[in-house]
């Protein structure tokens, strides 16, 4: 019996135009996304990949086609219900990190919980226990530029996880890390998946894509199933 | 994301800049200081009028005079009636005369207890122990006015014996020791009468006066002294100069509501005179000097205005230097209202921040300013307070600069709530 869906991708397109120019971004992507999939979105710079993961991720809105999760379309969905799509569901990684550099490591993985609106108590004690999961319970009180490359990349998957989100987006986690620092952000991210959270993780690192039970590449805005 | 955190973010965001925040607050600081100065000395002094207003007392008189009288009545040149007399007033100008008839026919209004004559009288002189002549003016009393005393009683309409109030300043120069020593003496007036042969009056002092608004240096007669006054002044002049009134002093109930007194005067007016209460004379007054606070709180609120540019200028600043920070809690989850609310908070706590420090030094400024002007040049003027602060103004000025804060920050709200993530995200 198939699984149902986790989120579904039906004729999803977005364009740029540039002057003249029209750039298609996404061209009538269709796809299925089930739970507890590990998928690697695989392809050249400016073919689409970003565009495609921040779709799913509900901070960007196609041009036509939907985006069905839970029985909601995203691309009619509104800004508070997606903020609240991004906050309870959705966790993403960034290859920049994008801690903020004034707080301590605790403090950024207190951030998404604040936003949740959970209890003093409540936001310290969960942002802790995640800081640990992630190997970094001696570096609590540090602040990003206390902490190496992987340690940020740590505490930013940490501040993923926080409102224990069912997917895990990471775009390029391992692009500003060197690839001993890399494998052991993608050991993390796959034991992550192996817990039962859906993985999407975009890279151009075929040693990446080979741990993913699913590939996608993407070419000028179409998606392909496997490797091309 | 709770509303306490959303304070306690934009309260910790505020002090990242702190040169800029400290220069805007001081810009707003500036505009609260000033408007709660200029306010302060509008309810200062115009709560300094009212207590002279209330010291008058008579609120129970209405000043009669024919209609049209005065300078700066709208009706033009009247023309001449043989049956109305007219009179010369101490102005200069010629006025229409008031006589016993008149005095009969206001009685008749209902509602009108009494009707006196207001005698203009006129004093030569005043002397005292040492013996040396002054010129003195005099104000008839009227009963129930509370004029501020330095020491002693105020004088009795009631009574047969002739009473004076000393003004404060004649103290030393007609020889008493001290205000006390003028208790209980009395002094003498010169008055010349129609003949032109002078008299004395003697006139027991029941008190001294201090100076204030209304009784700018006049002495205090009551009704037997001012009665005696005129009564030698007419002395030789023919009935029908001495029975022609300037003005005629109609008293009412006391306790009749503003619009009986309003009712009242229209009475007056269909007979064809003009009534005018105390408090309608110092009125006119008040709203001169309401006028000249209302410009100086106009260009007060200019200066908070030209502050809420700062404050739009600041949170432009600071939602372009958070492109980024902006980007980012979109991405975890917080909504374009959460973002509006958060720099709506910080504009409104510059604005507190601002005001708060501009009512306090204010009041700070307002003290020593009251204190240094009650001490020095305005120190005759016993009870005036130039300078007020009641709560609920001072409240009402940082409800306003809050106000306009919030206003000012809707333009950087607007654009901090609308940024795309994505594009927050991808800028460097
Ligand atoms: N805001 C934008 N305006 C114009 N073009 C854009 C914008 N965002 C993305 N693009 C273009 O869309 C294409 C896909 O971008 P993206 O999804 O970021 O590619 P990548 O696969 O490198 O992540 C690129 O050619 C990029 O230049
Ligand atoms: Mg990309």
């Amino acid at each position: 019996m198939p699984q149902p869906a986790l989120i579904e991708l039906k004729s999803v397109s977005k364009d740029y135009t540039i002057g003249d120019e029209t750039l298609h971004a996404l061209a009538n992507v269709s796809l299925s996304i089930k739970p507890g999939e590990f998928i690697a979105i695989t392809g050249p710079s400016g073919s689409g990949k970003s565009t495609l993961a921040n779709i799913i991720g509900g901070l960007d809105k196609p041009d036509s086609g939907s985006v069905e999760v839970e029985g909601a379309d995203l691309a009619k969905a509104g800004d508070r219900q997606l903020s609240v799509y991004r906050n309870k569901h959705i966790g993403f990684v960034f290859q920049a990190f994008n801690l903020q550099p004034t707080y301590t490591a605790l403090e950024n993985v207190m951030l998404p919980l604040v936003l949740a609106g959970a209890g003093g108590k409540e936001r310290k004690a969960r942002a802790q226990e995640c800081l640990n999961d992630v190997g970094l319970a001696d570096r609590m009180s540090h602040r990003p530029t206390q902490l190496s490359g992987g340690q940020r990349q740590r505490v930013s998957i940490a501040r993923a996880l926080a409102n224990k989100p069912s997917i895990i987006i990471a775009d390029e986690p391992t692009g500003n890390l060197d690839s001993a620092k890399g494998r052991e952000i993608m050991t993390l991210l796959a034991g992550l998946n192996k817990q039962g959270i859906t993985l999407i993780i975009i890279t151009h690192d075929m040693e990446v894509a080979k741990q993913a039970s699913r590939v996608l590449s993407i070419h000028d805005g179409a998606v392909k199933e496997g490797r091309s | 994301m709770r509303l306490i955190d959303i304070f306690t973010t934009a309260s910790g965001n505020m002090f990242r800049s702190k040169l800029r925040t400290t220069l805007t607050i001081v810009a707003i600081f500036i505009g609260s200081f000033t408007l709660t100065l200029t306010s302060g000395l509008g309810t200062g002094i115009s709560s300094y009028i009212d207590k002279q207003v209330g010291n008058l007392g008579g609120k129970d008189v209405l000043i009669v005079q024919p209609i049209g009288q005065g300078p700066g009545s709208d009706s033009g040149p009247k023309a001449y009636d043989p049956a109305k007399k007219t009179s010369a007033t101490a102005f200069g100008t010629t006025t229409t005369a008031l006589t016993d008839s008149d005095i009969t026919k206001i009685k008749s209004v209902s509602g009108i207890r009494s009707v006196e004559p207001n005698f203009v009288v006129v004093t030569d002189y005043i002397v005292g122990p040492n013996g040396k002549k002054y010129q003195v003016s005099a104000n008839p009393y009227v009963s129930g006015t509370k004029v501020e005393l330095a020491t002693g009683d105020q004088v009795s309409n009631d009574v047969s014996e002739r009473q004076a109030l000393l003004p404060v300043d004649y103290v030393p120069a007609l020889g008493f020791a001290n205000n006390e020593a003028v208790v209980g003496k009395s002094v003498t007036l010169g008055v010349t009468d129609g003949n032109g042969k002078q008299h004395q009056i003697t006139a027991a002092l029941k008190g001294v006066q201090q100076k204030g608004l209304t009784n700018s240096g006049g002495m205090n007669t009551n009704e037997a002294l001012t009665q005696e006054i005129y009564r030698t002044q007419s002395l030789g002049l023919p009935k029908a100069v001495t029975n022609n009134y300037q003005a005629l002093l109609a008293k009412f109930d006391a306790n009749a509501s503003p619009g009986q007194i309003t009712h009242l005067k229209d009475e007056l007016k269909k007979k064809g005179y003009a009534a005018k209460t105390i408090e309608d004379q110092i009125g006119t007054f008040k709203a001169v000097i309401s006028g000249i606070i209302a410009v100086l709180n106009a260009f007060a609120v200019i200066a908070l205005l030209a502050a809420s540019f700062g404050i739009i200028n600041t949170l432009l600043m600071s939602v372009q230097e958070r492109t980024k920070e902006i980007g980012l809690m979109k991405a975890m989850g917080m909504g374009g209202g959460r973002i509006f609310l958060l720099f709506s908070t910080e504009a409104v706590l510059l604005g507190f921040w601002g005001s708060l420090i501009g009512v306090g030094v204010a009041e700070v400024v307002g003290r020593v300013a009251n204190h240094i002007v009650t001490t020095t040049f305005l120190k005759d003027l016993p009870g005036l307070q130039l300078l007020t602060f009641p709560p609920i103004s001072i409240l009402a000025i940082m409800g306003l600069v809050m106000g306009i804060a919030l206003l000012a920050g809707t333009l950087p709200a607007t654009r901090a709530a609308r940024q795309s993530p994505i594009d927050s995200l991808r800028y460097e």
